[in-house]
C-alpha cells in the first residue's frame, strides 16, 4: 500500500526529566496509526520568518501505548533539541511526520525472529529506539533471551535507569549490562570503559546462537560495535545499525 | 570532527525519500551501479548537507542518489543505481 506521510500536529501531554540533559516528551497525536519498535519520526520547527529546521527522533514508546513518547537529548548549539528540551511546555504543539523506517525495527510477533536472541548495544541516547523494543517485548510477554549493553558517561546520565532496573529485575530473560565511561560510583560492579572488543566478546551471544544485534548511538560507537561483532563471527545482515551522527543527536 | 562522524544510516533518509516516493523507502533494495552490491536503503550510508543529501553505497562509496530540494523543486541524480526494487506493501 502506497503511503505518503503527512505532517501532523502532536500535543505535549507530559514532559519527563530523564537525566540532567534528557527529557521525554509524551505526545498525543490524533489519528496516529501505531508504529513498530525502532522507528522514528521527523520533527519540524518553523520560525515566524518561515525558517525551518528538521530533525529525526527515535520513538521511545512501544506500539501498545496510546501516546507517543520521544526522548530528546539537549545538544549545545543544536537547532531543534534546545527548543524541545527547554522551551516546550505541556499543551504546546509540534509538527511531526512518521512513523518512518522499516529496517531498524523489531517486532515480537514476527515469526522470523522467534529463535534469535537479541543483543542490543546503545551509547547515550541511542538507547531510545532499543527502549521501544524492550518495552514492546515486555508488553507482549515475549521471552526471547535479550541482553542490553549500554554505555553512558556518568551514572546520573543513564537514561531510563530505574525502568531498566525494574524490567530486568522482573524478567530473568533480560539482562542489562552498563558501562560508565567517564566516572564510576564507589562500589560500581560493572564495566568502566568505552565499549571495546573484549567487552563485546564477554557480553555478546555466541554467533552459533543465531543472535540478532541492534546497535544505536553516536556514529563512531555504532561502527566500532558493528565491526567488532563481525570479527566475532556475527553475520553482517544480523547486525542492524542506527547511526545518530557525531554527538548522539541525529542531525537530519 | 571527521567527516565520517556525520555519516548516518539510510534509515534516517526515510522521511525525505517519502516526500518523493509514496512508499516506505528504507526497505527498498538498491543495486549499486559501481560494485553491484544490493542493499536496502536503510542499510546504505547517508550524508545530509545544507545543499541536499547523498545516499552512498556502504561497500564502495558510489553515490547512489543525490537529492536537492531548492525553490520547490526536487532534483535527483540516480546514475549510481543500476536497479531499484520497491516493496509496496510493507504497511
Amino acid at each position: 500500500m502506497a503511503q505518503q506521510l503527512k505532517w501532523q500536529l502532536g500535543t505535549v501531554v507530559e514532559i519527563r526529566q530523564e537525566t540532567p540533559k534528557v527529557k521525554s516528551l509524551i505526545l498525543e497525536v490524533p489519528g496516529w496509526t501505531t508504529h513498530l519498535a525502532g522507528q522514528h519520526v521527523d520533527v519540524r520547527l518553523m520560525a515566524e520568518d518561515g525558517y525551518q529546521a528538521q530533525r529525526s527522533y527515535s520513538i521511545a514508546s512501544p506500539p501498545e501505548d496510546t501516546y507517543l513518547m520521544l526522548t530528546v537529548q539537549h545538544i549545545e548549539d543544536g537547532e531543534v533539541s534546545p527548543y524541545l528540551t527547554d522551551e516546550l511546555r505541556v499543551g504546546d504543539r509540534i509538527e511531526l511526520r512518521g512513523p518512518i523506517g522499516g529496517y531498524f525495527v523489531w517486532n515480537a510477533r514476527d515469526e522470523k525472529n522467534d529463535d534469535s536472541p537479541l543483543f542490543l548495544v546503545a551509547g547515550g541516547s541511542g538507547i531510545v529506539p532499543l527502549m521501544a523494543m524492550i518495552r514492546h517485548r515486555a508488553n507482549s510477554g515475549d521471552k526471547v533471551p535479550t541482553k542490553l549493553l549500554y554505555s553512558s558517561p556518568y551514572h546520573e546520565e543513564i537514561i531510563y535507569r530505574e525502568e531498566l532496573d525494574h524490567i530486568s529485575a522482573n524478567d530473568s530473560s533480560l539482562r542489562v549490562i552498563h558501562t560508565l565511561t567517564r566516572r564510576q560510583p564507589q562500589n560500581w560492579m560493572s564495566y568502566g570503559r568505552r565499549i571495546d572488543r573484549a567487552m563485546l566478546a564477554d557480553t555478546a551471544w555466541r554467533p552459533a546462537e543465531k543472535p540478532l544485534a541492534f546497535t544505536s548511538g553516536p556514529t563512531t560507537l555504532v561502527e566500532t560495535v558493528a565491526n567488532y561483532l563481525q570479527e566475532l563471527g556475527y553475520k553482517p545482515e544480523c547486525i542492524k545499525t542506527e547511526r545518530f551522527g557525531p554527538t548522539g543527536g541525529r542531525t537530519v | 570532527m571527521k567527516d565520517n562522524d556525520l555519516r548516518l544510516d539510510g534509515n534516517a533518509a526515510g522521511g525525505l525519500l517519502n516526500e518523493i516516493f509514496p512508499f516506505e523507502m528504507t526497505t527498498a533494495e538498491a543495486t549499486c551501479g559501481g560494485c553491484g552490491t544490493m542493499k536496502l536503503f536503510g542499510e546504505v550510508m547517508f550524508y545530509r548537507h545544507g545543499m541536499g543529501a547523498i545516499l552512498r553505497c556502504a561497500d564502495c562509496d558510489t553515490a547512489l542518489i543525490r537529492i536537492t530540494h531548492v525553490r520547490g523543486c526536487y532534483r535527483l541524480d540516480l546514475s549510481g543505481i543500476s536497479y531499484l526494487r520497491i516493496v509496496a506493501d510493507i504497511h
